[in-house]
């Protein structure tokens, strides 16, 4: 069980092997691509295919800002080896709206005044995308209690939002105006939501 | 990121061959670990064989009652699977406890099982790490270890475990299918992940070449409870300091059953035994709990003396108020107190395990 | 004569109106570009490479393995890179000089033609270094400490008033205690990124910065290159909290890469450098002592700082400057001491001075409350000065006790019982906690210009930034007000070095700065229309105007903002953790002018607030001299699990003795006082007293649990 060591030369690997053709189905559109295999989704879609909407915030997971749509359920887009995703669908946030038609958490982000400097707000857009199936699709989260029935949707309160969106991190502190504006969503998206979650958190403009 | 090859076999036997003829060669799963220490430089692999694609991602009922969840099952769907959520509800909080949406869509039930400790000096190539680069040293003992080991460290290492996942596995008595170059073979997750010893690179008992294909359930105990409880810095998406799964059962107020696992506090999920012991035949009360808690804890010890004892607070009476002004000449070092600091480390080979991200 | 376009009456386009932000649509569309996402043609990739020894010097850097790398076109080292000009910024004399200040310096750049074959590239140059030893560990007695003459922000270091020596001694009720912030880091969402090209003798920079013209200026300084010739782009910016008020490395080693290598660079920092390469707040160890009669009037006040800055650059935290003001004290000493360690440059961060000063002096302020067993509203009330105790100026207008009052009332302050330990919720303790918050009034000079064209519109050029305030929304309002027309004839022109020069977006001055000089311009531009017969020509008329004169005559009046905010925590018995329940802030900072982006502003410095009173912090690792926590996994800022309800509210405030609009800024003080908010109200909740922030379990659990054993 002697770990394996690498050859002294550092074995490189031939640069022939070191690429890959692949297909990815963009926000609808299909391109045929040929990619280093250590690009990520991210960098593919920031630094090649000139779709910027997608953020760097970290790098490694721990932001959201990265956040995309793969096959429809949302994931971070820089832990994500392009060469890996080949023949899947990818929704970024360029891909939400319909035409000049904006998706209604777009129109409720903007209307709540849910981000500022806008960074993080295509993830946000993105998560928040995912969570609305997720929560229709019955997908528990921590605040989910034991007892409810697994095969319903979930009522997205304003806990269920706060801890399904903790993914996307939010330095500039739009948190309780993303709660409001992913309810709003939620409750235009099919009634899963309590418009309730939110009211919490209204306030009367002084 | 050193540039590497990409293989996608379409089934376990050619995966489990390919890692066999490349070497340096790494499964890569939903990625959300290896591809994170990939860029931080801590793995170096030269090929990677792609088994996410793997039929392996089907949670089946087994006939005696029990589940065989496919290593490839995303945490997300399993945490959401009715069987879970109705007959092990700890392994379900456990999942949703861990991670954000993003990653729980993402991750595998093999790679959770397999990801690496978040110890800071182990991301870290610049530093030695007896895990990374064995016999670099161990930084972690005398520095930066908050949220790292009290139970079962050893000199070489005081890394902890980081799945929430693998403490309600423990605690619910899973094992793991693997399946290597010399056949197939199965091992209880409380055998799973090591303790540390002399050799800390080894995170887990898994061969070289190896894959870890599934993970099966006993069937649950009919009438226990169970729960998974996280303590950490924030509400949402952190790393526990500190995590518990309990099944437990009691009759006329009496424990029956009792299985307990702690998360954070150790190089693998710590199954407590003798809060176990101590639990069992006695009243389920706050008193028996405590009591089991403190009998499983006798053993804890922190690395060292905590990083955070450092205190700066001590107001020096001497220096207030005739505070010295700054000389206006001499080198402002010259005062200082200074310590040798560590010497960085050449970049050693990594050690190469069948391990699946 | 054309008729008047300003027609006499109340303005028909008021300040304040809740204007829904101009680039909100690009935002949610993904199609704003910040600075890292422009990518010209032949663009390369830079990425750096950071020191591995705490201090000391390099000895040889061995790229060979770098270049033989494919896609590789550059090392920079400080053996060939280009030759820079000194500034007053030494922290930007990158790749100058073999010295290593501290762990994380750069000390090389690799520049390839794909971000993956840079980052493999930095990855395989070999530095070489002689290292020294080094210090990074700030104490209170540290023997290197001294006394700066002044601080962060012009003040000076030491002021004294009275005798507190001997008031403290006599004071019927004193305390005395130390309190501690540890380093903290900006992170803001946006790392610090630059893309730059030089084409025909002039240099373009998309740059993630807080001010244009300030980056402009230094690079300009740096390159011996005339500003005219550079142009430097801040169009939509990622937040910055102080990070990127001034130039960073990054976009200094992007300009210089772009001159080596003749092509467009593009340089993003990775978020693990940041803390070391950006700033940071420096930490403080802070002594309070207050002493007060019976009846709670302070009669003594000392806040004396011990904190760090680094070998390369004097910052001094200025955490005693807002003792100087807040509340009445005869005898007063506030003084700051600095120690030069082995660590990276701190910079600003959100409420430099008041952010850490005020948790110190309103946690104090609270400690006193309950050694007088007076309420803590009530205590701050009967210390409200009459003018700003240390310069004895009228304040131009004060309402603390206005946010109070208001804060108390809707917040639900009253009845409170000050026991702690005593509201339950099953394994819960709850408590509620109140602080002051304050933040000084600036302005600087700036310059704009408006311009009404020949189709009826208005177009303003002020080179101002939005880095997340609405500050083109905010502009075209204040435009629109002037020139009382409505908003959406207004086009706002900002993020470039190109327009007239502005002050950087930092300090709560931006709008006021930006705002004054476009109110002037439009006034200007309003009295060139009166004089303008017939139509306007082709390329319409335009009105320029500068505010240094403004600016430079300073005011004879104190000038603050105040605000009041209220905590209520809870802290679980069983695991120790901490957690926000709600907070409310009420602040009085004069006219606001959006309503909706402002309540934006205060609730994001509360949340940033929160993060710091419960999860942030870092260490410096005495082992290796850097951060330890050096990403968002292991540096926690708040997630959205711990936002729970917060509200932000003001109160209408009239103060002619600031600006045209008649505004104070907003950015940064919601974060002042918010932690010791949550640290009073922890104390309610747990009779825990914790001093050192954050309020992490490992400071609650043991004391919770010894209480526990003490009781039984």
């Amino acid at each position: 069980m002697e770990p394996t060591r690498y050859p002294a030369d550092g074995g490189t690997v031939p640069a022939t092997e070191q690429r890959s053709e692949l297909v990815l189905h963009l926000n609808g559109r299909a391109h045929t691509l040929t990619v280093d295999h250590r690009t990520t989704v991210l960098d593919l879609l920031r630094e090649q295919v000139g779709l910027t909407g997608a953020k760097k915030g970290c790098d490694h997971g721990q932001c959201g800002a990265c956040t995309v749509l793969v096959d429809g359920r949302r994931a971070n887009s820089c832990l994500l080896l392009a060469v890996a995703q080949d023949g899947r669908r990818i929704t970024t946030v360029e891909g939400l709206a319909d035409g000049e038609r904006l998706h209604p958490l777009q129109e409720a982000f903007l209307e709540r005044d849910a981000f500022q400097c806008g960074y993080c707000t295509p993830g946000q857009l993105c998560s928040a995308a995912g969570v609305l199936a997720e929560a229709a699709d019955g997908f528990p989260s921590h605040a989910t209690p034991a007892t409810a029935d697994p095969a319903a949707p979930v009522a997205l309160t304003a806990e269920e939002i706060r801890e399904r969106m903790s993914g996307n991190l939010c330095r500039c502190g739009a948190y309780p105006r993303i709660i409001e504006a992913v309810a709003d969503a939620a409750a235009h998206h099919g009634g899963t939501a309590r418009p309730g979650g939110a009211a919490e958190h209204q306030e009367a403009t002084p | 990121m050193r540039p590497f090859g990409y293989l996608r076999p379409a089934g376990v036997e050619e995966a489990v061959r390919a890692a066999a003829e490349a070497p340096g060669a790494r499964f890569l799963g939903g990625g959300t670990n290896l591809v994170d220490l990939m860029k931080l430089g801590v793995e170096t692999p030269r090929t990677l064989i792609d088994v996410s694609r793997l039929p392996l991602g089907g949670i089946e009922e087994l006939p005696d009652g029990g589940l065989r969840i496919g290593a490839t099952v995303r945490n997300s769907d399993l945490a959401a699977a009715a069987p879970v959520r109705e007959r092990y509800p700890v392994l379900s909080q456990a999942l949703l406890a861990g991670a954000s949406g993003q990653l729980r869509n993402t991750a595998t039930t093999g790679g959770n099982l397999l990801q690496r400790t978040r110890c800071l000096y182990f991301q870290d190539p610049t530093k030695p790490c007896n895990k990374r680069s064995p016999g670099t040293g161990c930084p972690a003992r005398d520095g930066v270890h908050r949220d790292l080991a009290v139970l079962g460290h050893s000199a070489h290492c005081v890394a902890t475990q980081p799945s929430d996942m693998a403490v309600a596995l423990a605690a619910l008595d899973a094992e793991v299918h693997l399946h290597g170059p010399d056949g197939e073979r199965t091992v209880a997750v409380t055998d799973f992940h090591r303790l540390p010893g002399d050799r800390p690179e080894q995170d887990t008992v898994i061969r070289p070449g190896e894959l870890l294909t599934a993970v099966r359930l006993p069937p649950a105990a009919p009438g226990a409870r169970s729960r998974y409880r996280k303590v950490r810095d924030r509400a949402s998406f952190a790393f526990a300091l500190v995590s518990v799964a309990a099944v437990l059962e009691a009759r006329d107020g009496v424990v029956e059953r009792a299985a307990l696992a702690f998360g954070g506090l150790a190089h693998r999920p710590w199954r407590a035994r003798a809060a176990e012991e101590v639990l069992l035949g006695a009243p389920a009360t706050e008193d028996t709990f405590a009591r089991a808690a403190d009998a499983e804890l006798a053993a804890a010890r922190c690395a060292t003396t905590p990083s955070r004892s450092h205190s700066p607070a001590t107001w020096p009476s001497a220096c207030s108020p005739a505070w010295r002004t700054r000389p206006a000449t001499a080198d402002p070092t010259t005062a200082r107190a200074r310590r040798r600091l560590r010497p960085t480390v050449p970049d050693p080979p990594s050690p190469t395990q069948g391990r699946e991200p | 004569m054309s008729p008047d376009p300003f027609p006499l009456g109340p303005p028909a386009y008021p300040l304040g109106a809740p204007l829904v932000r101009r680039e909100g649509r690009e935002k949610v569309t993904g199609t704003a570009r910040y600075a890292a996402e422009h990518t010209p043609l032949d663009c390369a990739y830079a990425w750096p490479v950071a020191a591995t020894v705490a201090r000391g010097r390099v000895t040889a850097v061995d790229a060979t393995g770098a270049l033989a790398l494919p896609g590789v076109c550059a090392v920079l080292t400080h053996e060939n890179a280009p030759r820079l000009a000194a500034t007053g910024d030494p922290a930007l004399a990158l790749l100058q000089d073999d010295r290593v200040p501290h762990r994380g310096w750069y000390v090389a750049l690799a520049v390839a033609d794909s971000l993956e074959a840079a980052r493999a590239a930095a990855a395989a140059v070999h530095v070489s270094y002689a290292a020294e030893d080094a210090d990074v560990l700030l104490t209170a007695g540290h023997p290197g400490l001294y006394a700066p003459e002044t601080v962060n922000g012009g003040y000076p270091g030491t002021r004294e008033r009275g005798d507190f020596d001997t008031a403290f001694a006599a004071a019927p009720v004193t305390l005395d205690a130390t309190y501690t912030v540890p380093p903290l880091h900006n992170h803001p969402m946006e790392p610090h990124a630059a893309t730059a090209h030089w084409t025909g003798g002039r240099l373009t920079v998309h740059d993630s910065s807080q001010g244009s013209s300030k980056v402009c200026e230094d690079l300009a300084a740096l390159f011996s290159l005339d500003p005219g010739d550079i142009t430097v782009v801040s169009e939509h910016v990622g937040g910055g909290f102080g990070s990127k008020g001034t130039p960073r490395p990054h976009v200094v080693l992007a300009a210089m890469a772009t001159r080596h290598t003749g092509r467009p660079v593009k340089l993003s920092l990775p978020r693990r450098e940041m803390p070391a390469a950006v700033g940071h707040r420096a930490p403080t160890v802070q002594r309070v002592r207050l002493g007060a009669g019976g009846d709670g009037v302070l009669t003594a006040l000392a806040h004396e700082i011990a904190t760090h800055t680094s070998t390369v650059n004097e910052f001094v935290e200025q955490a005693a400057v807002p003792a100087r003001m807040m509340y009445t004290s005869p005898n007063s000493r506030t003084a700051h001491r600095v120690v030069p360690l082995d660590v990276p440059t701190p910079s600003w961060m959100r409420a430099p001075g008041e952010a850490p000063g005020m948790f110190a002096l309103e946690s104090a302020v609270d400690e006193l409350a309950v050694l007088l067993d007076i309420d803590p509203v009530e205590l701050r009330m009967r210390n409200e000065p009459d003018t700003e105790p240390d310069s004895d100026r009228a304040f131009s207008s004060r309402h603390l006790i206005g946010c109070l009052r208001e804060g108390a009332e809707r917040f639900g302050w009253r009845p409170r019982d000050p026991r702690p330990g005593v509201r339950r919720e099953g394994d819960l303790l709850l408590g509620t906690g109140v602080a002051a918050a304050t933040y000084p009034v600036y302005v600087a000079p700036s310059s704009a210009e408006a311009r009404a064209t020949a189709d009826g519109g208005f177009r303003i050029r002020v080179n101002a930034t939005d880095i997340g305030t609405g500050a083109r929304t905010v502009l075209a309002q204040i435009a629109a007000a002037a020139l009382t027309v409505p908003e959406d004839r207004v086009r706002v022109d900002i993020g470039s070095s190109d327009l007239p020069p502005a002050m950087l977006a930092g300090g709560s001055m931006g709008t006021a700065s930006w705002g004054w000089a476009v109110h002037k311009a439009c006034m200007a531009l309003r009295a060139r229309l009166r004089d303008h017969d017939g139509p306007l020509p082709a390329e319409g008329l335009t009105a320029a105007a500068d505010t240094r004169q403004e600016a430079a005559e300073g005011s004879p009046y104190a000038r603050h903002a105040f605000g009041a905010t209220f905590a209520e925590v809870q802290a679980d018995t069983v695991s120790g953790e901490v957690r926000v329940r709600r907070m409310l802030g009420v602040y009085a900072a004069g006219r606001i002018l959006n309503s909706r982006t402002a309540r934006s502003q205060f609730i994001g410095g509360m949340t940033m607030g929160l993060g710091m009173a419960l999860m942030e912090g870092s260490r410096l690792d005495p082992a290796f001299g850097d951060f330890a926590e050096r990403d968002l996994a292991a540096y926690h800022v708040p997630a959205c699990a711990d936002v729970p309800r917060i509200e932000a509210h003001w109160i209408d405030e009239e103060d002619p003795h600031l600006n045209p609009m008649g505004s104070k800024g907003i950015g940064e003080i919601g974060i002042v006082g918010t932690a010791a908010a949550v640290a009073n109200a922890l104390w309610h909740a747990t009779g825990i007293r914790v001093r050192d922030l954050p309020l992490t379990v490992d400071k609650i659990l043991p004391r919770l649990r010894a209480a526990r054993e003490g009781a039984g």
